[in-house]
């Protein structure tokens, strides 16, 4: 891995069995990402996007190939070091959001901070940062259901990047947005990637998101068509 | 920490569900801890008025007395040992003689025990001052289903016979002094009591007895030469397995109501498992191991346990305090069942009862809360964030 790359991955691999054949949904995919990234994987539906992502947040291992992040090898990872590499380094944030819905807003930030074992007065700064950096601190106290779909991805958001981890990955956090909310996603995470250093890489088809990638990788057939570096918002 | 205030928060927030499987499992506990203690009030009710009235503090046996064998009463009388004499002249001891006889009562022809007891004894808790009654024939003491069954009263006279120490037959008529209320049926059914020494003098055997009853409390226990010690132990034992049995019998009872409610936390658990498949994946996203979170839903189910406890405590502790104080009547028909039971029965919840119970139920439904659980052993991350279960 070349000095400075928070990610790299070697001809990777991953097949799924399909009935008694088995379907790619990588094809030989080599990429390496710097710390600080802010990139997209686009692609239509079924390019390996979202398995691609899934390899790099350690919660699947490739067929084949390599898959190196934050320095470990993934496909060698057992389920408990996968669990500390995504517990201590790893930030998600889903499509649908997957908020807790007992908890409220500042119980599910806290969520990944008392898995980390921070201290309660450490846990709870930490937490009401978080929902500040996404506007949000006024809403600590709702619960899910009482949250706009803009607003529980800013809580999503919050989750991912209170630990202030070294990678979010995000699974087309906008495609169950409207227009309005879907660029103070973006904007948002562009300010904490910018404020924060930390690496965002996501998975998108939303045309919306383009425009703030620093960097497009397009995939198709599990295969990487295209790199490109882009100016973006991000870069601004 | 985390696991318990993380199970905690998702069985609150499961509202409805949580409750009604908290509720049942609260009838169980108050359900068990009822039945067993009510075994165990009339156990310790039976045990004490057998005791009171019956064996005192243990016994001394004529070696060839054989309660459960009368062929044996002919010869199952001796002289008290000095050892045992001292006793009964400090009153620590009674000696009873036992001989078969057969009454006529109203011109009818009944069996019956002859017991001999000195009327001013104070170590078994039956009237035998009534058998200080003076008066020309020989006063005589019976029990209640004895009346019954011989349709005697106070104040009736009638004609018994036995055999006296050489096997002679000798009759005479006895007065009924008075009857007795009592529970315990082996001192009153087919039983008369008369004076010790009436009975010595009337079966010609003087000084002699067939049972030494020691008082309540003795420690009296050396081997004495003829006679046999029974401590309490061995004279409750029928007692004891009579009660073991039922109070098993009634466990099937309550058995088939922990079913029912481990059945509906089981239920809960399958249904929470597939329900919060994707809930899973994101806990698992945020760097939760599956053993971790089997721990969680695992504790989730017990926990049901838990707040059945405090919720059976808030309801059940008062109820049950009032019905071991004021306990509750029986129907008549249990006078014969053959034990002695009082008309009321007070119920006993010790400590060890309470906690035994609870330590079984929370024990059971951690189990029952585990098993569904061992799916997500073999659960993928990538599946349980789709909401599939592998």
């Amino acid at each position: 891995m070349a000095e400075g790359d928070l990610i790299r991955t070697q001809n990777l691999v991953k097949t799924y069995p399909m009935g008694s054949s088995r379907i790619t949904a990588l094809d030989q995919v080599s990429l390496a990402f710097q710390a600080g990234e802010f990139a997209g994987l686009v692609g239509p539906s079924g390019s390996g996007k979202t398995t691609l992502l899934n390899i790099l947040g350690s919660l699947d291992a490739p067929t084949a190939g390599s898959a190196e992040v934050l320095g470990r090898l993934v496909e060698r990872l057992s389920h408990r070091e996968a669990a500390e590499l995504r517990n201590h380094s790893i930030g998600f944030i889903f499509q649908t959001f997957n908020l807790l819905p007992v908890y409220t807003a500042y119980e599910n930030v806290e969520f990944p901070l008392l898995l980390l074992k921070i201290p309660p007065a450490q846990r709870r700064q930490m937490t009401m940062a978080a929902l500040d950096w996404v506007g949000l601190a006024d809403r600590a106290g709702s619960r899910p259901g009482q949250l706009s779909g803009g607003q529980s991805q800013r809580v999503a958001i919050a989750r991912a990047i209170v630990k202030k981890p070294e990678l979010v990955l995000a699974d087309e956090p906008t495609a169950n947005l409207d227009a309005a909310n879907s660029r103070a996603i973006m904007e948002t995470m562009v300010q904490l990637n910018q404020g924060l250093g930390t690496t965002f890489l996501f998975a998108t088809h939303d045309e919306k998101v383009m425009r703030y990638l620093k960097r497009k990788i397009s995939l198709n057939d599990g295969r990487v068509e295209k790199d490109e570096r882009l100016g973006g918002e991000a870069g601004k | 920490m985390i696991i318990p205030k993380l199970a905690f928060k998702n069985i609150r927030g499961a509202g409805l569900r949580t409750w009604l499987n908290v509720i049942a499992l609260s009838f169980s506990f108050v359900v068990i801890i009822f039945s067993q203690g009510l075994y165990n009030g009339m156990s310790d009710q039976v045990e004490k008025a057998t005791v009171d009235a019956e064996y005192g503090g243990g016994q001394y046996w004529q070696d060839n007395y054989d309660p459960l064998d009368p062929l044996t009463l002919n010869d199952a009388h001796a002289k008290v040992p000095e050892e045992l004499q001292k006793l009964v002249a400090a009153k620590k001891a009674l000696p009873v003689l036992v001989r078969q006889a057969t009454i006529y009562p109203q011109g009818r022809y009944q069996n019956a025990l002859l017991k001999g007891v000195p009327p001013e004894q104070g170590i078994l808790s039956i009237p035998s001052f009534a058998l200080k009654a003076g008066g020309g024939s020989i006063p005589a003491l019976i029990g209640g289903r004895m009346a019954k069954s011989a349709e005697l009263k106070a104040g009736d006279s009638v004609t018994v016979r036995w055999r006296d120490v050489h096997g002679t037959f000798d009759a005479n008529e006895f007065t009924i002094a008075a009857v007795m209320k009592t529970d315990v049926a082996d001192i009153d059914s087919g039983q008369i009591w008369i004076p010790l020494e009436t009975l010595r003098v009337l079966l010609a055997m003087p000084g002699e007895a067939t049972i030494v009853v020691l008082e309540k409390g003795s420690r009296f226990d050396s081997p004495v030469a003829g006679w046999k010690h029974r401590d309490l132990d061995f004279l409750l034992q029928d007692i004891r397995a009579l009660f073991l049995t039922k109070s098993l019998g009634a466990s099937i009872f309550y058995i088939v109501l922990l079913l029912l409610a481990m059945l509906a936390i089981f239920d809960t658990q399958v249904l929470s498992i597939f329900r919060r498949r994707k809930e899973m994946g994101t806990l698992m996203a945020m760097g939760m191991t599956r053993s971790k979170l089997i721990q969680l839903f695992t504790m989730e189910g017990a926990m049901h346990a838990v707040l059945a406890a405090v919720l059976a405590a808030a309801y059940g502790l008062p109820l049950l305090t009032v019905v071991a104080r004021t306990g509750f009547g029986l129907p008549q028909a249990t006078e014969s069942l053959g034990y002695a039971l009082g008309s009321r029965i007070f119920p006993v919840f010790t400590a060890g009862l309470v906690m035994g119970t609870t330590l079984l139920v929370l024990v059971v439904t951690t189990i029952v809360s585990y098993l569904p659980t061992r799916r997500i052993a073999r659960l993928k991350p990538t599946d349980a964030l789709r909401g599939k279960m592998t």
